[in-house]
């Protein structure tokens, strides 16, 4: 158990730099570019491992903890996501509001689905050899 | 300044892994009920710090800490969109909906009140 938290909390600590650190580099001045990067290639990444390790079945559920719920988990971000969007439309820009969130979530969902895909076919083919 | 981010986010995503534990044991629909818990009453959070943030009512150090830290991590935006592809993948197309349509809503205005309060 006190396992399970320092695993997440270190995955916690990594995801939560990487976030900000990717966030400086990208970062637009009337657009959240930055963080819409952030959660699209969480969403790809997050799919494509937990499916990964779950055809696997042989990843250890510390190394899931670790890269899935600490890692990616806190390197994309959902409140940051809100707080934007009302940025912008307290800002007026309703349309980069609207374009902004149906990126997001629409994005966010084909990419767990690239992910997912991408996984099943990795086994497909390793199955093979 | 980073490692106040590092520590904020190892704070965030633990309290998350937790509270997803409770919430699961107790909630067995399949609605993901404890992510979208966490991203609203994160949004919330991070609305009410970035208030107090342009107000100068906290520094720098703390909003590192709680506000780009905590609230980041303790929200994710990775297991939201999985978990809305896991629900058209079993059919659930109506809870898939509702999901992403309350999430975004709710989490936007909760946002809000945290601001304006």
């Amino acid at each position: 158990m006190l396992m399970d938290v320092l695993l997440v909390m270190a995955g916690g600590f990594l995801g939560a730099m990487a976030r900000y650190g990717l966030g400086e580099w990208v970062y637009t001045d009337d657009f959240p570019l930055n963080t819409l990067v952030i959660n699209l290639a969480g969403c790809l990444f997050l799919s494509w491992f937990l499916t990964f390790i779950g055809l696997r079945g042989c990843v250890s559920r510390q190394m899931s903890l670790l890269i899935g719920t600490g890692l990616t988990g806190s390197f994309t971000t959902f409140s940051t996501f809100s707080l934007e969007t009302l940025q912008l439309v307290q800002a007026g820009s309703v349309f980069d509001a609207v374009l902004y969130s149906l990126a997001s979530t629409v994005g966010g969902l084909l990419l767990a689905y690239v992910g997912y895909s991408l996984a099943l076919s990795q086994h497909k083919a390793g199955g093979a050899a | 300044m980073m490692w106040l981010i590092g520590l904020g986010g190892s704070l965030g995503a633990v309290l998350r892994y937790w509270l997803s534990d409770v919430i699961k044991k107790r909630h067995t629909q399949s609605f993901p009920a404890s992510t979208w818990v966490v991203n609203v009453v994160g949004s919330f959070l991070l609305g009410w710090l970035a208030g107090l943030y342009a107000a100068d009512a906290i520094g720098e150090g703390l909003w590192y800490l709680f506000g780009i830290g905590f609230c980041g991590a303790f929200t994710t935006f990775s297991t939201f969109g999985r978990e809305t592809m896991l629900l058209l993948q079993a059919n659930q197309v109506k809870t898939a909906a509702v999901y992403v349509v309350t999430s975004v809503a709710v989490g936007l205005m909760a946002a809000g009140v945290g601001l304006w309060i």
